[in-house]
C-alpha cells in the first residue's frame, strides 16, 4: 500500500489527507509537533476572548480520524531523506514514505530588532503563541500595556484580543495608513479611525528600534525609531507578517527560495515530494497573485488539487478568481477579484469609492480605465455572495452593470438596510462629473 | 475604556467579570426575587400585595434591562461574546449549577406540589400565589393558580431579557425584529388575551399553542369547553384545526420551521431571550444528533398515538352504545340517536343502571322505530323526531323548561324542567371508526409521499425508523379498529394521556427543558423533546424553500457558528464544505450568520432547486476540479 506522509496538520495538509482518502486507499499519515488533532488557525483569537474553546477550533471531532484511516503522529521533523525516503523526527524515529506533501505552514516574521527574542515578545501563529499570549498576557495587572509592531490582519486581531481584557494596547505602524499597501486609501482611513474608536492607540509611520529588557530579560519597554520614546510594556506583539516554516529543509536537497520551489502541480524538485500551503512558493507567479500563498483558502484549494496528483489524476494548481475575507474589530471585510492599492496598482486600475456616513461600511470596485471592465470588488461591512462576483469576473461584465446589479450581489442577513441605490446614485454623480 | 478601571472587583478581569453597574442591577433583580421568596414563606408584607407584587415585578424587569443597559449600550455595534467561556455562569461553572438546581426546584413544586407555593384548592389561597391574586383578579377575575404565577414570571422573563438579547443584537435587524415578535406573541397571546378570555366567560386558549405542543387541545375536556362555548368556541377548535393542517404547511414551506420556533413559540421564546446566555452548550456531536432524531421522533409517535387514542376514547363516550353502569348519569336525562348496534331497549336499560331519570331517542327520518327489549325499564322514555322537537331541544339545552313531544301520538309527552342536567350522545357527524381510519389514511398519504418522492433525501437509519415507526402505529389503529369487540383503544386513552403529561409535558418540557438551560443549553427541549418542531422540522427536510446558504468558498472553519447553535447543528461542518444547511432541527434563531466573521452565513428562502447542494471541492478552486470532484457521485 502506498504510504502518503503529510507534514504539517493545518488546513492544507488536512485538505489533503480527506482528499487522498476520498479518492484512495493509500496509508496516510500526518505527522505535527503543534497539536495532536487540526484545529483552525483562524479561530485562536476566539480562544483568547472567551468565545469559544480550543475544543469548538477543531472542525472534525476526534473520532474523525481513526474512522477515516488517517494516522496522526504528533512528532518534530528535523530532517528529510529523499534518497531513502524517509523523514527523521526529533526523537531519532525515521518514517519512510512513498509521496511526501510538506505543509509545514509560516511562522512570524522577525527583523532582527535588538530585544527580538525576549520573554514576553511574541508572534501570534501557533497554538504555542496562544498559550504564550495567555501566560504574557493574562490580564492587565500582568500586562499594563501590550505594543503590537506590524500592522496587518494579525496584528489587529491581536489588537482585538488584548483589548477584550481591557490591556491597554499601541499599535506601531511602519506605514502612512493601515494595511494601505494592500487596501485603497478611501478603506484604509476608514479602518484607521474604527482602530482608533476601539480605543487602540495606533501609531502610523512609526517603527520599532529596540525591544528593552529588564533585569530578568523580560521585556519592558520599546524604543520608537523615529522619535525615541521609550514606550513601558509587558508585551511586545510581533506581527509583521509570516514567513514560510523551512528552516528543517535548509540541509536538505530541496530547491527553497522564501518557501519551497514548486511548479504548478505543486511538485518540488525531488520526485514524490510535494509542496502546498503557505510553505509553498511558485516558481512564477500565478496571474496576479504572488508566488507565496499564505491565506486560509489558497491552503485549502493547494491541498485539493495535490491529493488529485499523487491519486493518479495529476493537476496544476490553477485557482480561479481571487478572494479573501478578514474582521477589522467590528468591520467584516471581503475581497473578491483584484482591487490594488494606490500604492501598487496599475494606471489603467480605476476605482469607484463609496462610503457610508457612518464610517462602518464602504466598498471599492476596480474597472479598467479603457474597456470599463469590471476587475474586482473590497466591501467592508456588506456581505457579498461569492458566486455572483465570481460569475461576473468570469463574464468580463463592466462597471456599469456591476453597480446597477449589485443587490443580486448581497449576502447581508435578512431585513438589514440596502445601499445599493445610494450606491448606485453616487457612482452616476461620479460618472457625470468625469 | 482606554483608561485602566479601578472600579473593577479583585476576583477577575473583563471579560470575565461584570460591571459595578452590572451588579447593582443584579442586586436589584435578586431583591425583586427575594420579595417572592418572602412571599413564599407566607411573611405578611405591610401595605398589602400590590404595592409589594408591584415592587417586585419592576424590580425584576429593571434589574434586567439596567445589567444589560450597562453590559452592553456603551459598546460599538458587533459581537458581545467576549469571556462567554470564562464567566461561571455561562460555563457551567458553580453560579450555573446553582442557577440550574433553584430553576428545577421551581418547576418540581410548580408541578407537582403547587401547595407549597401557596395553592389552596378550596378557599384563599397564601404564599406567592396569594402575592399574584391581585394581578389575576385584574385580568380573569379569577384568584391566581401556580400557573397564572407561572405565566407572570415567564412573560416577564421574555419581556425583560428580550430587552437585553435586543441590546445585544441591536445591530442586528433579523434578531431584533424576530425578538420583538416573540415579545408580542407572548405577552398578548400568550398571557393577556387567554385571562381575557376568561374574563369573557370563553375557553381559556391561546390561539398560537398549536397541536402537538399543546397536547391537551384535544383532550376531551378541552373540546367539551370549546363545544360548550358556542360559536367562539367552534371557531377556536376549527382554527386549532386549521393550524395544524393548513397555516403551519403553508408558513413552514414558505419560510421554514423558524416562523414558529423563533418567532412566535413561547417555549421558543424563552429559549432565545432567557436562554441566550447559555445557547453555546448544546452538545454538538453526532453521537448527540444520533440520540436527538430517535428521541424526538419517537415523542412524535407517543403524541399521535396519546391523541388519537384521546379523541378515540371521547367519540366513543358519545356513542349511546357505549352507556354502561359506569357513565356518570344521575339523575340527567339522556338524549340519544343512533339507531344502529345495541338495541335502544338494552341503551335504555343501561341509563338506567347508570341512574338516568329518563331517556330520550330522537329519529331523523320519517318512521319512528319501535323500541325492544323493553321489559324491565322502569325510567320514563320516548321516542320524538328530531325536526319536530328542535325548538325544545335548543330551550332545554339552554337550561329552560320545555315539553318534548312523543312521536305516537297517544304516547305521553315528556316534560323537562328548568336546569335539568341533560346528556347528549350520538350527535358527532365523526364517528370513532371513521377517525381511526382518517388518521390512518392520512399517515399513509404522508408516509407514501415520503417514500415515492423524498427517498433520497432520507439517509438509511432514517429509513428504517421511518418504516417502523409507521408499522407500529398503524398496527395500534389497526388492532383497535378490527379487535373484537374493537371498542377500546390499543392503549387507555386516560392513563396514556396522564403518562404524556408527566414525562414529556413536566419532565421533559419543564424540569429538563428549562431547569438545564444553564447545563445543556437552551434548546434542549426544541432539540430532543417537542413533537411540533419535530413535524415542521420534518416538513422543513423536505419540503421547504428555507435554507441557510454558505457563501462559496469563504468559510474559515473557526467554529463560532458550530460554537453557538443552540440546536446543536455542527453548522461548520456543512460551510466548510460550501454546503448549504438544510437541517431539520434548524429553527431560524440566525445566530450563526450573526457571529460568523466572514460573512459565510445567510438564511433565506428561495427556489427548492440547488437547496441541497453536496459538493466536494469549493468555489475559488480550478472549476474543472469543481466539476471533476461534485459531480462524482
Amino acid at each position: 500500500m502506498k504510504h502518503v506522509v503529510i507534514i504539517g496538520n493545518g488546513i492544507a495538509g488536512v485538505t489533503a489527507a480527506r482528499h487522498i482518502r476520498k479518492l484512495s486507499d493509500h496509508k496516510i499519515t500526518i505527522i505535527s509537533a503543534e497539536t495532536d488533532h487540526f484545529f483552525s488557525r483562524t479561530a485562536l483569537m476566539y480562544i483568547y476572548m472567551g468565545h469559544m474553546k480550543f475544543e469548538h477550533t477543531k472542525p472534525y471531532e476526534d473520532k474523525f480520524w481513526k474512522k477515516n484511516r488517517i494516522d496522526l503522529k504528533k512528532a518534530f521533523v528535523s530532517q528529510i531523506l529523499p534518497d531513502k525516503k524517509e523523514v527523521v523526527t526529533k526523537d531519532g524515529e525515521n518514517i519512510t514514505y512513498d509521496s511526501l506533501i510538506l505543509a509545514t505552514g509560516s511562522k512570524p516574521n522577525m527583523f532582527g530588532w535588538p530585544g527580538q527574542d525576549l520573554d514576553g515578545v511574541q508572534g501570534l501563529y501557533s497554538y504555542q503563541d496562544l498559550q504564550s499570549l495567555e501566560k504574557n498576557a493574562p490580564n492587565k495587572k500582568v500586562c499594563n500595556r501590550a505594543v503590537i509592531v506590524g500592522g496587518g490582519l494579525i496584528g489587529i486581531e491581536m489588537a482585538e484580543m488584548l483589548r477584550t481584557r481591557d490591556i491597554p494596547v499601541t499599535f506601531l505602524v511602519r506605514e502612512t495608513s493601515f494595511w494601505n499597501g494592500v487596501l485603497p486609501s478611501g478603506e484604509s482611513e476608514m479602518i484607521n479611525k474604527h482602530i482608533k474608536d476601539h480605543h487602540i492607540d495606533l501609531r502610523l509611520n512609526t517603527n520599532l528600534k529596540e525591544i528593552i529588557a529588564d533585569e530578568n530579560g523580560r521585556a519592558k519597554a520599546v524604543v520608537i525609531e523615529e522619535t525615541g520614546e521609550e514606550l513601558p510594556c509587558n508585551v511586545v506583539g510581533l506581527t509583521a507578517g509570516v514567513t514560510p516554516n523551512v528552516e528543517f529543509l535548509k540541509d536538505s536537497p530541496i530547491a527553497l527560495g522564501k518557501g519551497i520551489k514548486v511548479n504548478r502541480l505543486l511538485e518540488t524538485n525531488i520526485k514524490d515530494i510535494y509542496a502546498i500551503g503557505d510553505c509553498a512558493e511558485q516558481h512564477e507567479a500565478i496571474g496576479n497573485r504572488r508566488t507565496i500563498e499564505a491565506v486560509w483558502y489558497t491552503g485549502r484549494m493547494m491541498g485539493e488539487t495535490v491529493a488529485q496528483t499523487i491519486c493518479g489524476n495529476p493537476m496544476e494548481y490553477n485557482p480561479g478568481h481571487w478572494f479573501n475575507s478578514a474582521k477589522f474589530l467590528d468591520i467584516e471585510y471581503q475581497t473578491y477579484g483584484w482591487v490594488f492599492s494606490e500604492r501598487n496598482k496599475k494606471d489603467e486600475e480605476l476605482h469607484f469609492h463609496w462610503k457610508h456616513a457612518d464610517n462602518t461600511k464602504c466598498i471599492t470596485i476596480a474597472y479598467h480605465r479603457d474597456t470599463g471592465q469590471f476587475l474586482g470588488i473590497n466591501t467592508f461591512g456588506i456581505r457579498m455572495r461569492h458566486n455572483v462576483i465570481d460569475n461576473w469576473l468570469t463574464e468580463k461584465r463592466d462597471v456599469e452593470y456591476v453597480v446597477n446589479h449589485l443587490k443580486e450581489a448581497n449576502f447581508d442577513p435578512e431585513f438589514y438596510t440596502h445601499f445599493e441605490n445610494d450606491i448606485l446614485a453616487t457612482f452616476s454623480k461620479t460618472k457625470a462629473t468625469i | 475604556m482606554s483608561k485602566i478601571q479601578n472600579d473593577m472587583s479583585l476576583t477577575g478581569q473583563p471579560p470575565k467579570t461584570i460591571n459595578k453597574q452590572q451588579k447593582l442591577a443584579s442586586a436589584l433583580g435578586l431583591i425583586g426575587l427575594f420579595i417572592l421568596l418572602i412571599a413564599l414563606f407566607n411573611v405578611i408584607l405591610p401595605g398589602g400585595k400590590v404595592i409589594w407584587l408591584t415592587t417586585s415585578l419592576v424590580a425584576m424587569a429593571t434589574g434586567i434591562i439596567w445589567f444589560a443597559h450597562a453590559g452592553y449600550a456603551h459598546k460599538k455595534a458587533g459581537i458581545k461574546n467576549d469571556g462567554v467561556y470564562f464567566k461561571s455562569l455561562s460555563s457551567r461553572g458553580l453560579w450555573a449549577w446553582s442557577l440550574g438546581i433553584f430553576i428545577t426546584l421551581f418547576y418540581v413544586a410548580l408541578y407537582w406540589f403547587p401547595q407549597y407555593l401557596g395553592l389552596v384548592e378550596d378557599g384563599d389561597n397564601n404564599g406567592v400565589i396569594a402575592l399574584f391574586d391581585p394581578l389575576s383578579k385584574l385580568l380573569s377575575g379569577n384568584p391566581a393558580s401556580q400557573w397564572f404565577v407561572y405565566g407572570t414570571l415567564y412573560t416577564l422573563a421574555i419581556l425583560g431579557f428580550g430587552v437585553k438579547f435586543m441590546y445585544k443584537y441591536w445591530h442586528n435587524k433579523y434578531e431584533v425584529l424576530r425578538t420583538c415578535s416573540v415579545m408580542f406573541f407572548q405577552l398578548a397571546f400568550a398571557f393577556v388575551i387567554p385571562e381575557i378570555l376568561v374574563r369573557l366567560n370563553q375557553p381559556y386558549y391561546d390561539l398560537k399553542n398549536m397541536w402537538p405542543l399543546n397536547y391537551d387541545l384535544f383532550a376531551g375536556y378541552k373540546i367539551d369547553e370549546f363545544l360548550s362555548a358556542g360559536n367562539v368556541g367552534l371557531l377556536m377548535l376549527i382554527f386549532g384545526i386549521i393550524s395544524i393542517f393548513v397555516v403551519s404547511p403553508i408558513l413552514t414551506y414558505k419560510y421554514g420551521k423558524r416562523w414558529y420556533c423563533s418567532w412566535v413559540c413561547g417555549c421558543g421564546g424563552l429559549a432565545e431571550t432567557a436562554g441566550d446566555p447559555f445557547r453555546h452548550l448544546s452538545d454538538k456531536r453526532q453521537v448527540a444528533w444520533k440520540v436527538e432524531r430517535w428521541v424526538i421522533h419517537s415523542v412524535v409517535v407517543f403524541v399521535t398515538v396519546m391523541t388519537t387514542a384521546v379523541i378515540f376514547s371521547y367519540l366513543r363516550g358519545n356513542e349511546s352504545s357505549n352507556i354502561s353502569e359506569w357513565s356518570n348519569l344521575e339523575d340527567k336525562v339522556v338524549i340519544m340517536s343512533e339507531s344502529q348496534g345495541k338495541s335502544i331497549g338494552e341503551r335504555i336499560k343501561q341509563a338506567e343502571k347508570a341512574k338516568a331519570k329518563a331517556v330520550v331517542f330522537l329519529y331523523e327520518e320519517n318512521e319512528a322505530p319501535t323500541i325492544e327489549d323493553t321489559e324491565g325499564i322502569t325510567i320514563d322514555y320516548i321516542v320524538a323526531s328530531q325536526s319536530e322537537n328542535k325548538q325544545a331541544l335548543h330551550i332545554i339545552k339552554n337550561g329552560n323548561e320545555a315539553i318534548i313531544k312523543n312521536s305516537n301520538s297517544n304516547g305521553e309527552n315528556l316534560t323537562v324542567a328548568k336546569q335539568q342536567d341533560i346528556a347528549v350522545y350520538d350527535d358527532f357527524w365523526i364517528s370513532k371508526e371513521f377517525f381511526i381510519w382518517f388518521i390512518i389514511g392520512l399517515l399513509t398519504l404522508v408516509f407514501a409521499w415520503v417514500m415515492l418522492f423524498k427517498r433520497d433525501a432520507l439517509a438509511k437509519d432514517a429509513k428504517y425508523g421511518a418504516i417502523g415507526y409507521f408499522v407500529v402505529v398503524l398496527s395500534i389503529l389497526l388492532f383497535t379498529y378490527f379487535s373484537n369487540p374493537g371498542k377500546l383503544f390499543f392503549f387507555d386513552a386516560y392513563q396514556l394521556r396522564k403518562s404524556y403529561g408527566f414525562l414529556i409535558g413536566a419532565m421533559f418540557s419543564g424540569v429538563i427543558g428549562v431547569g438545564f438551560y444553564p447545563l445543556l443549553g437552551s434548546r434542549v427541549w426544541c432539540r430532543f423533546g417537542c413533537p411540533m418542531a419535530a413535524i415542521l422540522g420534518f416538513q422543513q427536510r423536505l419540503f421547504s424553500r428555507f435554507r441557510i446558504t454558505t457563501n462559496g468558498g469563504q468559510c474559515i472553519s473557526c467554529g463560532n457558528c458550530s460554537t453557538y447553535c443552540e440546536m446543536g447543528i455542527d453548522v461548520r461542518a456543512y460551510a466548510q464544505k460550501g454546503e448549504n444547511i438544510v437541517r431539520s432541527s434548524c429553527v431560524g434563531c440566525g445566530v450563526c450568520s450573526a457571529v460568523c466573521p466572514r460573512g459565510v452565513l445567510k438564511l433565506e428562502n428561495g427556489p427548492e432547486d440547488g437547496r441541497i447542494n453536496p459538493t466536494d471541492v469549493l468555489l475559488g478552486n480550478d472549476v474543472n476540479l469543481m466539476e471533476l470532484m461534485n459531480n462524482k457521485k
